[in-house]
């Protein structure tokens, strides 16, 4: 058995111990345990039973620590010996840990480590290993998760909503460090596809498995970003966009749209274009203008100005963009870009510089200094030749 | 022993030589200097030195408590600020000379034409933990 499958028997784990009478944090505590002692010992001396096997070390660790302490006994609710239990239940309880790890009282960083644990089944060290902190910080942040939200009932539906932002944003930050969060979100969000049949899960999955399908095209040598228009379609992977747009079709069909499903038809219309010249910005910006009525956002404004610029020229993206704050992320980034189209070189260049100053990471700001380096040369190049027409 | 290798947008002593801000150098100059900074990166991990390197960006404030109660006092940002930290690189060396010897590799990293830009770095040792045999 991989890693893989061992990690996805984590939540349904949890939920049985829950199930038993354990409380949610420490039911969470003692599958965290026993799936440390599993990944040490396994490789060596595989149980025949890996679920069975969980359980019962994760079981034990429940009861120890009951025996441990009087004053925690008190706190511990009647363990039942025999618990009820059924594929559907099981199911059931799984999702309500989606739904208590998205808890709407966490903090988004802490509802994104602790539902990496609990939910992906991944060890306290991995996580702090993704997020560059030491291992005590994390196991910290987990912990304190795990006390806000005790008490919260783990038999109500909760906010399908709240779990998808969660998920989303695991993805966005997904790639760099040693584990790939991009990768472990498409698995978790599998996982809930899986048990909720509800069109906005699909529509995220599809989002996800269209934008890692172009991964690799992303980066150039050295880490280097490639923007869009400039990535390597060949080498995109041809197997996850068809998985993602069958999802995405299956979604649409049932004419219950979201956000989600949303930006992923936006991701597949990028899929489907053979070259950067032949995308349909004119259908982008309509489902940007879905996307504007049903999760408005400055942030969606912008993109929705650059489809803008594409479809009906740059002159339409910078009216578009007049409209928005400066303050955006990305804002004087998206104006250098079409600025350039316009024709105003100087103009784009200093924005370009703007955008390098106000980049949220290294390598968007190089590219944008690059940008900078490259249309000032063009503007050079332009003006000697104004100089000297017959040059 | 670790060192701290900081990098300043502006601030220390007078430049070896003046040079224009990076976007305005051409596309491969810009190559050049960043693919030195990540192959010296990736040197110094092969060699077992290196600990950590982040960059930062310009803008940032001063912040100090107001008293209880209080929201704190921010300043800033400060344009023209005389010193302000671009960056730093952390390394683990046998000695200061080796420190030394890094930074001033460090500091060749090409600009305009290729040339190096002589930029100063700030190299500071880590205080350590107290030994265990004090006597």
């Amino acid at each position: 058995m991989n890693d893989a499958l061992l990690r996805e028997l984590v939540p349904a784990v949890i939920a049985v111990l829950v199930r038993r009478g354990a409380n949610f944090a420490s039911a969470e505590d003692a599958v965290q345990e026993a799936l440390v002692s599993a990944l040490a010992s396994w490789p060596e001396d595989p149980p025949r039973d890996p679920k069975g096997w969980l359980i019962t070390a994760a079981w034990r660790k429940v009861l120890d620590e009951i025996r441990a302490g009087s004053s925690r006994r008190a706190r511990e609710l009647a363990v039942h010996a025999e618990p009820p239990s059924g594929p559907v239940q099981d199911a059931d309880d799984t999702l309500q840990l989606y739904f208590l790890c998205a808890h709407p009282s966490l903090p988004p960083a802490s509802a994104v480590a602790l539902t990496l644990r609990a939910v992906g089944g991944l060890t306290t060290e991995q996580i702090a290993a993704a997020y560059l902190v030491p291992e005590a910080t994390m196991a910290q942040r987990i912990s304190r998760a795990k006390r806000r939200i005790a008490g919260q009932p783990l038999d109500r539906a909760g906010d399908l909503g709240t779990v998808l932002r969660v998920l989303y944003l695991l993805f966005n930050e997904g790639y760099g460090g040693d584990v790939d969060l991009a990768a472990e979100a498409i698995r978790i969000t599998r996982q809930l596809a899986a048990l909720a049949d509800e069109p906005e899960v699909s529509g995220l999955l599809a989002l996800m498995l269209l934008h890692h399908a172009r991964r690799a095209s992303r980066t150039g040598p050295g880490g280097r970003l490639v923007p869009l228009g400039e990535q390597d379609r060949a080498t995109w992977d041809t197997a996850l966009i068809a998985e993602g747009v069958g999802l995405l079709q299956a979604a649409l069909a049932r004419d219950r749209l979201g956000q989600y499903q949303a930006q992923a038809a936006i991701a597949a219309l990028h899929a489907d274009a053979p070259a950067a010249e032949e995308t349909d910005w004119v259908q982008i910006v309509e489902w940007y203008d879905e996307l504007v009525r049903l999760a408005d956002s400055p942030v969606v404004r912008l993109n929705r100005a650059v489809a803008v610029g594409e479809a009906d020229g740059p002159r339409a993206g910078l009216a578009a963009i007049a409209e928005l704050d400066p303050g955006v992320p990305r804002y004087a980034a998206v104006a250098a870009h079409l600025h350039e189209r316009a024709g105003d070189l100087t103009r784009a260049a200093d924005l370009y510089a703007e955008a390098a100053r106000t980049a949220a990471s290294a390598p968007e700001r190089d590219h944008c200094v690059r940008q900078a380096a490259r249309v000032r040369q063009l503007g050079a190049a332009s003006r000697r030749s104004a100089r000297d027409p017959s040059g | 022993m670790k060192y701290l290798l900081l990098k300043h947008y502006r601030g220390g002593p007078q430049p070896h030589h003046s040079y224009p801000p990076m976007d305005r150098w051409t596309p491969e100059e810009v190559d050049a200097h960043i693919g030195f900074m990540r192959d010296f990166a990736a040197r110094l991990e092969g060699t077992g030195e290196y600990v950590d390197g982040q960059a930062l960006a310009p803008d940032g404030a001063f912040v100090r408590y107001d008293g209880e109660g209080r929201a704190p006092v921010v300043d800033g940002p400060f344009a023209e600020t005389k010193d302000l930290i671009a960056g730093w690189m952390i390394i683990d060396v046998e000695s200061w000379d080796r420190a030394v010897e890094l930074a001033g590799e460090l500091s060749a990293a090409p600009g305009p034409g290729g040339e190096p830009i002589h930029e100063w770095l700030e190299v500071r040792p880590f205080l350590t933990a107290p030994p265990t045999i004090s006597e």
